[in-house]
């Protein structure tokens, strides 16, 4: 019995002392409210900067860094790879909430940009006096894609991987296709090539999108080809679904066609299927040379609309830079902002990289890389036409609808296309307008 | 066993009669009880407890009943108070319903499993007296082990072209089994089982140390054979072991994430394998929607103490 009442007596102080602390924490938290704001734009000092954590582009950001410093004694930036995580989007929004964000992440992927803002997490780059300007004038059209639903820039656009559809030329060949000239013009022609590669026992599946029901994975199976049917329509426009209709169908049923005749398969793979010869053909941006360079012969075609085009559209796979707003010396970090991005530096990140600089007149800037590189040129083509996932609220939450319909219906059948799309069109709709 | 606190007791009334201050005492054992050293040394770990447990429990509770996202420190926003609305939104959510079916027949296969495996194990382990550390190691490995890095191996085993159907052949299901409705969640049943078997023998180890040899030994005088002394001395002997056993598989059990998460992509076939924590992380991180998870958050804690309430009560019998 007194052993009880100890027990009791110890359980409820600890009730008292949790009330009264979680109380005292609800308490506090608003308040504030960026009255430094402006103050900070103009502040100059030493910044903290995360890069990407692939070694490409972390051997170009310490190159970077060491420019800057070296001319900017006093202004010095402490650079680190982005901490470990299951995702950089999940560690960025934990420190924007713990306050101890960097100033610049050169890894902030568009889809969380909505999420950050209305964390109060990114800075407004529209604010800076040559903001706006220096964006546009640097990215070009493709900038409007980035700007958000109040029509100011919260993120830099900086580099994109424009996702093309690569094939393994010794599969085909042992298939019986011809690897220099690969019927996969067209949708029908991609969908009789895969029969093909699957058929004659060449390959286990003709390509192997990740099943999983992760919300990005749509933007390496549907979106691309989407992009490609619509001539470069985004998920959603001027607050609207567009996915609904007949060329979001036409997709779909191509991709339940593929995973109906086990073209495609409904099993995650453990392991890159292409480079290990279990799937022959792969949806990939740039980055894919460099990985699959002596390990697969490969070839590379704009991803195939319904009807054949010259200039066809594809999704960006863009990450961009992002400015966090417990960065103090804010000055500082927009001029590295335009440090990074200048011709110079953005003329590394592609000799260093692969990776595509969303700079207007790519081609023609860094001339003399693509003639040495003839292998990344059409993808500085397929850069100047690629489509971004919508600037919306409840970006995120969006995207996991319609991953959510999109299992259902294409992947494992268990509803038609038609009333998935119908009901996802409609919650998504609900979703982009809610603030 | 009553000794000791006799003694106590009466040492306490001498003091109290040297003292003569009986009443300035009484109201401090009322208070501090009539060991304060025991609240002394038990402090860290309650403060670890209020700390880690207690404090975030019940900040979730308040999120859960307020319109709620993470800001950035000094971001003023309004987070207003909203009455059961999260509560609502989950509950009407046909994605989380299916998980709380999901991670309920997960808990039907996996919880007696668990029991009856790791008895019948601990057991056989027991009385086992060659390559005693062997077997017990053998067990305990995928315990210890990663499950992201054993999850390759059950993937080998149970994926369309993998061992097992290669094994059965023409009886292979179809469609296979982590992509089939009805077969993905019993499959990561087994796989949890598998990899959990190693701790919970370690507890019925122990607690079979605690049974009295004689009982065996006189039970085979009488003439028991080995299932007789197997189910009327074994199984009541670990009886406080099974509780915890019990409890402890369903409140892992109820916490999945990590197997669905990785050995069928997210929870799939469809949603068929989706766990209640899983959705928590989607809807709280990944989504930004902190409220509506703390909501699920909240109602799946309820749940698990109700079904560990009943538990304790069939399991434990008299004794608890």
């Amino acid at each position: 019995m007194k052993h009880g009442k100890n027990i009791s007596r110890i359980l409820a102080m600890s009730l008292a002392a949790v009330l009264g602390v979680s109380m005292a924490a609800c308490g506090s938290g608003g308040g504030g409210g960026g009255t430094n704001a402006t103050a900070a734009l103009t502040a100059k000092g030493p910044i903290k900067i995360w890069y990407s954590n692939n070694q490409f582009e972390v051997t170009w950001g310490k190159a970077m860094v060491a420019a800057w410093n070296a001319a900017h004694p006093d202004q010095k930036i402490d650079a680190q790879e982005i901490p470990a995580g299951k995702s950089s989007e999940e560690v960025i929004g934990a420190a924007i909430t713990a306050g101890n964000a960097p100033c610049l992440v050169f890894n902030t992927a568009p889809v969380a940009v909505p999420q950050f803002e209305k964390q109060g997490g990114l800075v407004n780059l529209s604010a800076f006096p040559d903001g706006k300007s220096y964006i546009e004038g640097r990215t070009g059209a493709l900038a409007d894609q980035y700007k958000s639903s109040d029509g100011n820039f919260y993120q830099l656009p900086w580099k994109s991987n424009p996702v093309v559809l690569f094939y393994n030329k010794d599969i085909f060949k042992k298939a019986g296709l011809d690897p220099e000239h690969p019927k996969l013009a067209t949708q029908a022609e991609f969908l009789d090539t895969a029969r093909t590669l699957v058929k004659s026992g060449a390959a286990p599946k003709a390509i192997w999108p990740s099943p999983s029901s992760d919300y990005y994975q749509s933007w390496f199976d549907f979106y691309p080809f989407y992009a490609a049917n619509t001539g470069g329509k985004q998920l959603i426009e001027n607050g609207k679904s567009t996915f609904d209709s007949p060329e979001g169908k036409q997709v779909a049923t191509m991709f339940q066609t593929l995973y109906k005749e086990n073209l495609a398969s409904k099993e995650v793979y453990q392991g890159d299927s292409f480079a290990e010869g279990k799937a022959a053909m792969s949806l990939a941006g740039p980055w894919a040379i460099a990985a699959y360079k002596g390990k697969v012969n490969w070839g590379a075609v704009p991803v195939p609309a319904a009807q054949a085009t010259p200039k066809s559209y594809t999704f960006s796979d863009a990450k961009n830079i992002g400015m966090y707003s417990a960065c103090k010396n804010q000055g500082t970090a927009w001029e590295v902002m335009k440090f990074a991005t200048s011709v110079d530096q953005d003329g590394k990140l592609l000799t260093g990289t692969g990776q595509m600089p969303m700079r207007k007149d790519l081609t023609t800037t860094y001339a003399d890389y693509f003639k040495a590189n003839p292998l990344y040129t059409n993808f500085a083509d397929q850069a100047a036409r690629t489509v971004e996932v919508p600037n919306v609220p409840n970006s995120v939450e969006i995207w996991q609808t319609f991953r959510n319909a999109y299992s259902k219906a294409v992947i494992f059948g268990n509803q038609s296309i038609d009333d998935a799309f119908k009901e996802s069109s409609a919650k998504i709709d609900q979703l982009a307008s809610q603030k | 066993m009553s000794l000791p606190t006799q003694q106590a007791g009466s040492a306490t009334n001498r003091i109290r009669g040297v003292a003569g201050r009986p009443g300035r005492r009484a109201r401090r054992n009322a208070i501090l009880g009539q060991q304060p050293l025991g609240l002394l040394f038990s402090a860290p770990y309650v403060v670890y407890i209020l700390a880690v447990l207690a404090f975030p429990l019940g900040y979730a509770v308040y999120i859960s009943f307020h319109s709620y996202f993470f800001t950035a420190p000094g971001v003023a926003v309004d987070r207003p108070f909203v009455g059961f609305d999260n509560y609502v939104t989950i509950l009407t959510d046909p994605a989380v319903l299916q998980s709380f079916a999901n991670i309920g027949v997960f808990l039907i296969i996996n919880v007696p499993l668990t029991v009856v495996l790791s008895l019948v194990l601990a057991n056989a382990l027991n009385r086992v007296s060659r390559l005693k550390t062997f077997f017990r190691v053998s067990y305990y490995v995928p315990y210890v082990t990663a499950s992201v890095a054993v999850i390759g191996v059950w993937l080998f085993l149970f994926q369309q072209g993998g061992l097992v159907n290669s094994l059965l052949g023409p009886l292979a299901p179809h469609p296979s089994w982590l992509t089939n409705s009805w077969l993905a969640m019993p499959t990561v049943a087994l796989y949890v089982t598998w990899k959990q078997l190693g701790f919970f023998i370690l507890l019925y180890l122990a607690s079979l140390q605690n049974i009295p040899e004689e009982l065996y030994e006189s039970s085979a005088i009488d003439g028991a054979n080995k299932w007789s002394q197997f189910w009327n001395i074994t199984v009541p002997g670990v009886r406080p072991a099974s509780v915890l056993v019990t409890l402890l598989a369903t409140i892992t059990g109820a916490n999945l994430f990590t197997e669905p998460y990785l050995l069928t992509g997210g929870g799939g076939p469809d949603g068929a394998s989706t766990s209640p924590v899983f959705l928590m992380y989607q809807k709280g991180i990944l989504q930004g929607h902190p409220d509506v998870a703390a909501a699920l958050g909240v109602v799946l804690v309820i749940g698990v103490l109700l079904i560990a309430l009943i538990q304790k009560r069939l399991v434990g019998g008299k004794e608890e």
